[in-house]
C-alpha cells in the first residue's frame, strides 16, 4: 500500500497536466526505510514525449546524490500516460530499476478527472496496490482511502496498516 | 589505488548487498570486467551482449555521464569515482506508439 499527503498527490496531479499532452515525471522522496513519501520532487521529461518519459541523466545523478547526502531514498517514482490508461507499459516494466519503489502512474486522458494507480514493480512482475491518501492539517485520524484500479478484493476504506 | 563504484539497489545482489565496492581498469570496460570476476553476473546486467552499455542503467564516471565520454571506452584514472544508477525512463503502452507512428504522415510503418 502507498500512504500518501493530499498535497503531494495535487502537485503530482498538476504537473500531468502542466506538461500534458507530454508525460510527466518525478520522484517523492522520504526517509531511507520508512517508506513514506514526503519531497516531491519534478523531474524533467527529457524525452518531451507524449508516449515516452526519461529522466534527464545528469538531473537524475544530482537529485540521486541529494537524496544519498539526506538519507533519503525515492519512495515514489511516478509518471503520466495521457492517452491512455494508469497501467505500466511494457516499456515501464523493462525499466522499472528500483526494486524498493512504488510506481506512481497518473493518466491524464480524461480532461477533467485522473486516474491515479500505484504498483510494485519487481523483476518484472507488476503489483498493483492500494493508494492511501492522507488528509493532513484536518483530524489525522479522517483518513480517506481510495483504490483507483480494478482490483477490488484489495479495496479498504479503513486504511488498515497505519 | 582502485576505482570506487557505487551500486543500486537492484544491482547489489551481485555484491551482496554492498553499496560501494572497489575495482580497476583503464577503461570503464576493463572495470566492469574486473568487477564481474569477483561479482559474478555483473557486468551482464551494464553490458548488452553485443558489448554495449546497458540501456537500463546510467554510468557516471565522477560527474560526467559516461555517454559522453566514449561509454566503455571511457578512460579511468586512479582515484576516480564511477556512480551507477537506474536508468528512469518508460512510456505509454506500445499500441499508442504504434498509432501515433501510423498517424505521422509519409510513415513507412503504416503496413
Ligand atoms: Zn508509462
Amino acid at each position: 500500500m502507498l500512504s500518501i499527503d493530499r498535497a503531494i498527490v495535487d502537485a503530482i496531479v498538476a504537473h500531468a497536466r502542466r506538461d500534458h499532452p507530454d508525460e510527466a515525471c518525478g520522484v517523492v522522496a522520504g526517509p531511507a526505510g520508512s517508506d513514506l513519501a514526503t519531497r516531491h520532487i519534478p523531474m524533467e521529461n527529457a524525452a518531451r514525449s507524449m508516449t515516452f518519459y526519461e529522466f534527464d541523466s545528469m538531473e537524475q545523478l544530482r537529485v540521486w546524490r541529494e537524496m544519498d547526502d539526506r538519507d533519503e531514498a525515492p519512495v515514489v517514482i511516478y509518471h503520466s500516460h495521457t492517452a491512455t490508461e494508469a497501467y505500466p507499459s511494457r516499456t515501464d516494466v523493462s525499466f522499472a530499476g528500483e526494486p524498493d519503489a512504488h510506481y506512481l502512474l497518473v493518466s491524464t486522458r480524461e480532461p477533467d478527472s485522473e486516474e491515479i494507480r500505484s504498483f510494485r514493480i519487481v523483476a518484472g512482475v507488476v503489483t498493483e496496490e492500494k493508494v492511501c491518501i492522507l488528509d493532513a492539517g484536518v483530524d489525522p485520524h479522517a483518513v480517506q482511502s481510495y483504490m483507483f484500479g480494478q482490483s477490488p478484493a484489495t479495496v479498504d476504506y479503513e486504511c488498515s496498516g497505519r | 589505488m582502485a576505482i570506487e563504484v557505487r551500486i543500486p539497489t537492484i544491482l547489489r545482489s551481485h555484491t551482496g548487498g554492498a553499496k560501494i565496492v572497489e575495482g580497476t581498469g583503464d577503461t570503464l570496460g576493463d572495470l566492469f570486467a574486473d568487477l564481474d570476476s569477483r561479482h559474478d553476473g555483473l557486468k551482464g546486467r551494464l553490458v548488452t551482449d553485443t558489448g554495449a552499455l546497458h540501456r537500463f542503467v546510467n554510468v557516471y564516471i565522477n560527474d560526467e555521464d559516461v555517454r559522453f565520454l566514449g561509454a566503455l571506452e571511457a578512460k579511468l584514472n586512479d582515484g576516480d569515482s564511477v556512480t551507477i544508477l537506474p536508468a528512469v525512463a518508460g512510456g505509454a503502452p506500445d499500441f499508442a506508439a504504434v498509432a501515433a507512428r501510423g498517424l505521422r504522415a509519409g510513415s513507412p510503418a503504416a503496413r
